[in-house]
């Protein structure tokens, strides 16, 4: 089935509309993953406004919310969790004390406990897939998970790396821009939506998965759920604490906005036009 | 292109929320203040938030053109626990208190006022009655079924004859052997043509006059129970609203709500909390309006600039937003109030009085700003507008709210 007009639709919106940042890292992953990991990214929706100094985009008193790929994660683990097909969920986040709200959402539409990473300040700001990756992988261990779900790429930083790293680092296969997955004893069917159309692959667990926007539709938060997820627990981890190093390798030397758009010029014949694009070397 | 189309159109309905969020950003410190709400109302009404505007704000200008009940999303507000807030987990509901419920509905009217008056009129003046006054077995049979959205239930207390003046029902109530029997008409009923059930007050002594009214059980269809026919109305046209016509209706005596003569009363405590369902549903409706005219002020330009840096519109979106942000923390504190067991009838009737006023207020305003653009159905301001006129009717005329606050003023400097 050729459905790659359809994916290419899917991803030239995102790269418009989601990486408001202009295509760069603005906010940090935080990846919400558990034992069955869900990522959870920081996103705002806000008008992006770049720092005077260039260095990144505005992000004080900034509403951040759970990036919509990894609440398909999220609701995908919650699933399976109903299928009885997996013990537990969890939910993690990396980043500073407002992702406990983000981790909190994904406990209220079924997670079973979360673990929050503490990044802030300027370790927050220059927080990468590279680093968030390292911290997962970390976690995994740690957790013994199965499987880890992120979303397949945020939509602030459209980076579209941090599942396919930690998989690498914890040398285990992985089903990215999956729109279907299914459990069968310790393999997983990943169907994955591609340019040429869909891949079906099976892989063995543990494995990781990116989710993408065909997955599911996620769950709304049920009320009965809200009141649970307040006794849910969250705990608090540190990056060191996983002997992590969340150094940046990159130097991010500035952040511009995209250049306004300059008024068209009107010609009146083809000849004209193509004197005009030869003028500005485009011919 | 129809399967890419729509998982696309929850990013771009995600990404039109920015508005939505903008104009709630509350700063102060956490806890049960007026300043912040506490975690857990934040998460409900963000959820309610959420579904209002990708579930209910794309269809309601469809329901609204075709009176049409949301049958599917009174469903899935049932599954979330929206139909029944305050009723607890061991009958089926969200176990939330009432300042959870009023967020609930204020969001829930910011996409469909229809919708929201339908989930207010389940909650407070169905379900609320019965978890007060009715007995253990009453609250099993005629609350846990309505706790999920597949039923809703409807309040029958005007008549022809009677709104305000609810103490002179002249429904009656007549005890044959081991019945009730019933008989008169009631008016205006919200919801009565998709309701399963109704409690309907009617007069077990005339001669004790308003302490002489009872309350009664009566489920739909039933013999002996008609309606009549649907009122065309001018706004909130989703919900149906028509007449009860009780002919020799028979009931068990066990479907008396409360006790004997304590009908005025029971009545008079259920509005006293419906009316901050309503002053929700007025919120919403406001701002709903106030979001669609601060929308247009950014993007409508005249005299070679978007009309938002007009002073004139200026003045008037300030206005619409104090109106609103006054009605708000109005309506929040007579929640709580309510939820602290402290008396709350004079500020139930201040929020009400005040959300309904600023709801008809803004929506005319949001009108103006929109200018011809506000008068005709391509955008949702005239709907608003229609939806708006009946929060300062029902549920306590606007009238009766001052008469209700001025009492409640003297009674405080009585001499």
């Amino acid at each position: 089935m050729h459905r790659s007009s359809e994916v290419k639709h899917v991803a030239s919106y995102l790269n418009t509309r989601g990486c408001e940042c202009f295509g760069q890292p603005c906010e940090s992953h935080c990846p919400v993953l558990t034992d069955r990991t869900i990522h959870v990214q920081l996103k705002t929706f806000i008008k992006i406004r770049v720092k005077p100094d260039r260095t990144g985009v505005v992000t004080d008193g900034v509403k951040h919310s759970m990036n919509p790929f990894c609440e398909i994660a999220v609701e995908e683990a919650i699933k399976l969790k109903e299928k009885k097909l997996v013990k537990e969920v969890v939910a993690v986040s990396c980043g500073p004390q407002q992702v406990q709200e983000t981790i909190r959402t994904a406990l209220a539409m079924g997670a079973d406990r979360g673990i929050h990473v503490e990044v802030s300040g300027k370790d927050y700001e220059t927080l990468g897939p590279l680093q968030v990756s390292k911290i997962f992988a970390a976690l995994a261990k740690k957790e013994q998970a199965d499987l880890i779900i992120l979303g397949k790429q945020a939509i602030d930083d459209d980076c579209n790396q941090t599942g396919q790293m930690t998989a690498a680092l914890l040398d285990w296969p992985q089903g990215t821009f999956a729109s279907e997955m299914t459990l069968e004893a310790d393999k997983l069917k990943v169907v994955r939506e591609v340019d040429g159309g869909l891949e079906t692959i099976k892989i063995k667990l543990p494995a990781v998965v990116t989710a993408d926007l065909r997955l599911n539709t996620p769950r709304y938060a049920t009320l009965p759920n809200i009141m649970k997820a307040k006794k849910k627990k969250i705990a608090n981890v540190k990056p060191a604490d996983l002997g992590v190093d969340v150094c940046s390798r990159l130097e991010v030397l500035k952040v511009d906005e995209p250049p306004q758009r300059q008024a068209g010029v009107k010609v009146e014949t083809v000849d004209d036009l193509v004197g005009k694009l030869k003028e500005a070397g485009r011919v | 292109m129809s399967s890419a189309l729509l998982p696309s159109s929850r990013l771009t309905s995600v990404a039109r929320c920015s508005s939505w969020r903008r104009a709630s950003i509350l700063a102060g410190t956490p806890g049960q203040t007026l300043a912040e709400l506490p975690e857990l109302h934040q998460m409900m009404r963000q959820t309610c938030r959420d579904y209002a505007q990708k579930e209910l704000a794309p269809i309601a200008a469809q329901l609204d053109k075709d009176h049409k009940f949301p049958a599917k999303q009174v469903k899935e507000l049932g599954a979330m626990g929206v139909m029944a807030v305050e009723v607890p987990e061991s009958l089926g509901g969200a176990g939330m208190d009432y300042l959870a419920y009023c967020l609930a509905v204020e969001e829930l009217s910011r996409g469909c006022a229809s919708t929201g008056v339908i989930v207010s009129v389940n909650n407070s003046l169905y379900l609320g009655p019965i978890l007060k006054f009715g007995t253990e077995e009453q609250k099993k049979q005629w609350i846990t079924p309505f706790t999920t959205g597949e039923r809703v239930g409807c309040f029958a207390l005007s008549e022809p004859g009677n709104g305000s003046d609810a103490g002179a029902a002249s429904t009656l109530a007549q005890q044959e052997g081991d019945e009730w029997v019933l008989s008169g008409t009631k008016a205006w009923i919200t919801n009565c043509w998709d309701a399963s059930a109704t409690v309907v007050f009617a007069t077990t002594d005339k001669s004790l006059k308003h302490k002489g009214i009872s309350a009664f059980l009566v489920p739909m269809p039933h013999p002996g129970l008609s309606l009549g026919k649907k009122e065309d109305k001018l706004g909130i046209r989703a919900s149906s609203t028509a007449n009860i016509i009780l002919e020799d209706c028979h009931i068990p005596l066990g479907n008396m709500l409360g006790e004997r003569g304590m009908g005025f009363k029971i009545a008079m405590q259920t509005l006293d909390s419906g009316r901050l369902g309503i002053a929700a549903q007025a919120l919403g409706i406001a701002q709903a309006a106030l979001d669609c005219a601060a929308d247009y002020a950014h993007k409508r330009t005249a005299f070679g600039a978007p009309i938002g840096k007009l002073q004139a519109i200026q003045f008037k979106l300030a206005d619409m937003a104090l109106a609103i942000e006054s009605a708000r923390l109005l309506t929040w504190r007579a929640a709580m109030l309510r939820d602290a067991k402290k008396p709350f009838t004079k500020e139930a009737a201040m929020a009400k009085l005040a959300a309904s006023e600023a709801a008809t207020f803004v929506s005319h305003q949001a009108i103006q700003v929109l200018g011809g653009m506000g008068y005709v159905t391509d955008m949702p301001a005239e709907r608003h507008y229609r939806d708006a006129r009946i929060t300062e009717i029902y549920e306590g005329t606007s009238e009766i709210q001052r008469l209700v606050i001025a009492n409640n003023i003297l009674k405080e400097y009585q001499q």
